[in-house]
C-alpha cells in the first residue's frame, strides 16, 4: 500500500508537466513570461489557466517569443519582483543571449525547463542537448529523475536561487517524464509558502529610494572582477545546494544530495548517469546484484555547480565506469558528462579506474534494461582485464554503417 | 522488470480516447493502493491514426521508465486495428488480448493467429451506446480490463471513477451515471477463457 512520506502530504496521480505547474501555484511568483513550446506546453498552459481562474495572484505575461519571454522575466525579476518561466529545446536556444544576462546581473530566476533534442532534422522527443548546451552559461541545473523529483526539485529552486543569486533550472526529459503520469506527493500550500519563504531581494531596480545602476557597460575595468564573482557564486552555491536539501529533508522527509548513491558503496562497475535513465539502471542494478555482481550508479542531479571533487572521491575505488551521456557535443572528443567526470578524476589524481564513454537516447530514442544491462556486462569484462576499455564513444541503439 | 508489476498496452486510433483510457485507468488503480504509471506513444496526432497508450501497475515504487515492449495485456479499443497493426507483438503465448467486437474469441484467435485462451472479447461499443448514449468505448474496455486481471478490485476502482466524473460533470449527473454502468456492464460481460 501506497503511503506518503510527510505526514500531511497528499498522494496525486500527475504527469511531469503538471506537477511543475502545481509547484508553480504554490510558489506562486509575481511574475510568470512564456512562451509555449512542445514537451514543455502544458507548464505553462496550466498555470496561465491558474491565473485565469484568479488561482494565483500571479502576473502572466504571455510573450511573442522565448526571446522575450526571458526578457521579461529578467526585467521582472530585476524590478524586484520573484520571476519565473518554462521552456524546451528550441525555444531555451532562442533565449540563448538572455541566458547569459539573467546570470551576469545575478538575477534569482527559476525556469522548469524540459528535456528535448535540438533541431535539425526537427525532433520533439526526449535528449539533453538543449541544456547541456546551456551548461556554461553561469545557471544552476538540476536534473529531475521522476516527477516526484521534478516537483521536489522546483520548490528547493526557489530557495537555491535566491540565495545563491543565480538563476535555477529544473529539467525532467520530455515525454518520458513530462507526459509520464506517475504516482506523486504533493505537500500542503501552506506548508510549501513557508519552506520557500517570502522573497526579499537586496537590492531592486523599483526601490526608487535606493537607486542604482544594473547591466551597465563594463570594460577592461571591472567586467573581470564581475565575471570572476559570477564563477565564485557558482562555486560556492553548492554549500547552499546541500543546505536546501538537509533542510527539505529536515521539513518534508526526501532525501535529496548533489548526486544519487545507489548501491555504490562495494561497487566494483559504475554508471554515471542524468536522469529518467537512472530509474530504468536502477532495475538492472537489482538484477546484477542477484547474481552477485557489484554494479552501482552515480545519478548526477545538479550538474551546474559539478560537484567534481565529491564525485571523484566516489568513484575512486571502482575498476570500470561508463559515462553515459544523453547529448553529443559534436566536440571531435567525448561527450559532456564523461569530460566533467574524468577531469574530476584526473585534477583528485585518480587514476586506476577505466572510464568509457556512451552517448545513447538522442531524439528519444528508446534506452531500456537490455541495453543497460549490455553496457554493465561489457565494464565487467573492462574490470577484470578480459577486455581492453575502448576509447572514443560507443553509441547506443543506433544503426552505424 | 519484477515478475509482479503488470504491463499494458492500449491500442485505439486518434479521438478514441485511448490515451485518456490509460489515464484513468492508472489514476483508478491507484486509488487501490498501487504504484502506477501511465503514458501516451506520441505520434501523429491526427483523428483515426493508430495510436497507443501503456500502463504500468506494482506493489513497489516503478523506476524504470523505458517503453513497454512485453506487455501481458493489450486492450484494442478499434477491432478495425486489427488488420493494420501488429497488436499481439511481444505478447508471447501467455498475453491476453482483450477486443471490442462482436465477434467470438475463436474467430478472433483465428485472425491474430494466438491460442483462442489469450482472447477475451467484450462488445464495448455496443455497452457504450446503451449506457452512454455514444459509441466511446474506452470506458467499458477499463471495466473488462480490471476483470481479466483479476487482482484489482472493481468495486474500488468504481468507486475512484466517481468521485473524477463528479468533478468533470457536475452538471451532468446522467453521464456519469452512465460511464459507471459501463465499466460494470464490461467487467460483468467480458468473456475470458479461464
Amino acid at each position: 500500500m501506497i503511503k506518503p512520506v510527510y505526514p500531511k502530504g497528499k498522494l496525486v496521480a500527475k504527469t511531469g508537466n503538471e506537477v511543475m505547474a502545481e509547484a508553480m501555484r504554490q510558489i506562486e511568483p509575481d511574475v510568470v513570461a512564456a512562451y509555449p513550446i512542445t514537451p514543455a506546453t502544458e507548464i505553462v498552459q496550466i498555470f496561465s489557466q491558474f491565473v485565469a481562474d484568479g488561482i494565483v495572484k500571479s502576473e502572466y505575461v504571455a510573450v511573442e517569443s522565448e526571446h522575450s519571454a526571458m526578457s521579461a522575466t529578467i526585467a521582472a525579476s530585476a524590478a524586484g519582483a520573484r520571476a519565473m518561466t518554462g521552456t524546451a529545446s528550441q525555444g531555451l536556444s532562442l533565449m540563448w543571449e538572455m541566458l547569459y544576462i539573467a546570470s551576469g546581473l545575478r538575477l534569482p530566476i527559476v525556469m522548469a525547463e524540459v528535456n528535448r533534442a535540438i533541431s535539425a532534422p526537427i525532433n520533439i522527443h526526449g535528449d539533453q542537448s538543449d541544456t547541456m548546451g546551456a551548461r556554461d552559461s553561469g545557471w544552476i541545473q538540476i536534473y529531475s529523475e521522476n516527477s516526484q523529483e521534478a516537483y521536489d526539485n522546483m520548490i528547493q529552486a526557489v530557495r537555491i536561487a535566491e540565495a545563491a543569486k543565480l538563476p535555477t533550472m529544473v529539467t525532467t526529459d520530455g515525454f518520458i517524464i513530462s507526459h509520464c503520469m506517475e504516482v506523486v506527493e504533493t505537500y500542503p500550500d501552506e506548508d510549501v509558502k513557508k519552506f520557500i519563504g517570502e522573497y526579499k531581494p537586496e537590492r531592486y531596480l523599483l526601490d526608487t529610494k535606493h537607486p542604482y545602476t544594473l547591466g551597465s557597460i563594463d570594460l577592461q575595468d571591472y567586467y573581470f572582477e564581475h565575471r570572476y564573482q559570477l564563477a565564485e557564486a557558482m562555486r560556492h552555491s553548492k554549500d547552499i545546494i546541500s543546505e536546501v536539501a538537509k533542510d527539505f529533508e529536515k521539513t518534508f522527509g526526501r532525501k535529496y544530495d548533489m548526486y544519487e548513491k545507489y548501491m555504490m558503496d562495494d561497487a566494483e562497475i559504475a554508471i554515471v548517469v542524468i536522469g529518467s535513465t537512472a530509474g530504468t539502471a536502477k532495475v538492472v542494478i537489482k538484477e546484477l546484484r542477484e547474481k552477485g555482481i557489484k554494479a552501482g550508479l552515480i545519478k548526477i542531479r545538479v550538474y551546474r555547480p559539478f560537484p567534481a571533487e565529491m564525485i571523484a572521491k566516489d568513484l575512486a575505488k571502482v575498476k570500470a565506469i561508463a559515462v553515459m551521456d544523453r547529448s553529443d557535443s559534436c566536440s571531435g572528443s567525448y561527450a559532456p558528462v564523461y569530460s566533467d567526470i574524468t577531469a574530476a578524476l584526473f585534477a583528485a589524481g585518480i587514476f586506476t579506474p577505466k572510464v568509457v564513454n556512451y552517448v545513447y537516447g538522442l531524439g528519444g530514442r528508446e534506452i531500456n534494461t537490455e541495453h543497460i544491462a549490455a553496457i554493465y556486462d561489457k565494464l565487467a569484462k573492462i574490470a577484470s582485464g578480459a577486455e581492453k576499455p575502448f576509447t572514443g564513444i560507443e553509441y547506443v541503439n543506433v544503426r552505424i554503417k | 522488470m519484477s515478475a509482479k508489476m503488470i504491463e499494458v498496452r492500449w491500442h485505439g486510433r486518434g479521438g478514441q480516447g485511448a490515451k485518456t483510457a490509460a489515464l484513468l485507468f492508472a489514476e483508478a488503480v491507484m486509488a487501490t493502493g498501487k504504484y502506477i504509471q501511465a503514458f501516451p506513444e506520441y505520434g501523429p496526432e491526427r483523428m483515426g491514426a493508430p495510436v497507443q497508450s501503456f500502463n504500468r501497475v506494482s506493489d513497489d515504487p516503478i523506476s524504470i521508465h523505458s517503453g513497454i515492449t512485453n506487455p501481458q495485456y493489450v486492450v484494442i479499443l478499434d477491432p478495425s486495428l486489427m488488420d493494420c497493426v501488429d497488436v499481439t507483438a511481444g505478447i508471447g503465448k501467455t498475453g491476453k488480448v482483450i477486443v471490442n467486437s462482436m465477434l467470438s474469441a475463436e474467430e478472433i484467435a483465428k485472425q491474430l493467429m494466438v491460442d483462442k485462451s489469450q482472447i477475451c472479447v467484450v462488445n464495448a461499443s455496443h455497452i457504450a451506446l446503451e449506457t452512454i448514449g455514444k459509441n466511446i468505448p474506452n470506458t467499458p474496455m477499463l471495466g473488462a480490463l480490471v476483470k481479466v486481471i483479476g487482482t484489482l478490485d472493481i468495486n474500488e476502482v468504481l468507486e475512484d471513477t466517481k468521485k473524477k466524473l463528479q468533478v468533470k460533470f457536475r452538471h451532468k449527473p446522467e453521464v456519469i451515471e452512465g460511464n459507471l454502468a459501463s465499466i460494470k456492464r464490461a467487467y460483468d460481460e467480458v468473456k475470458t477463457h479461464a
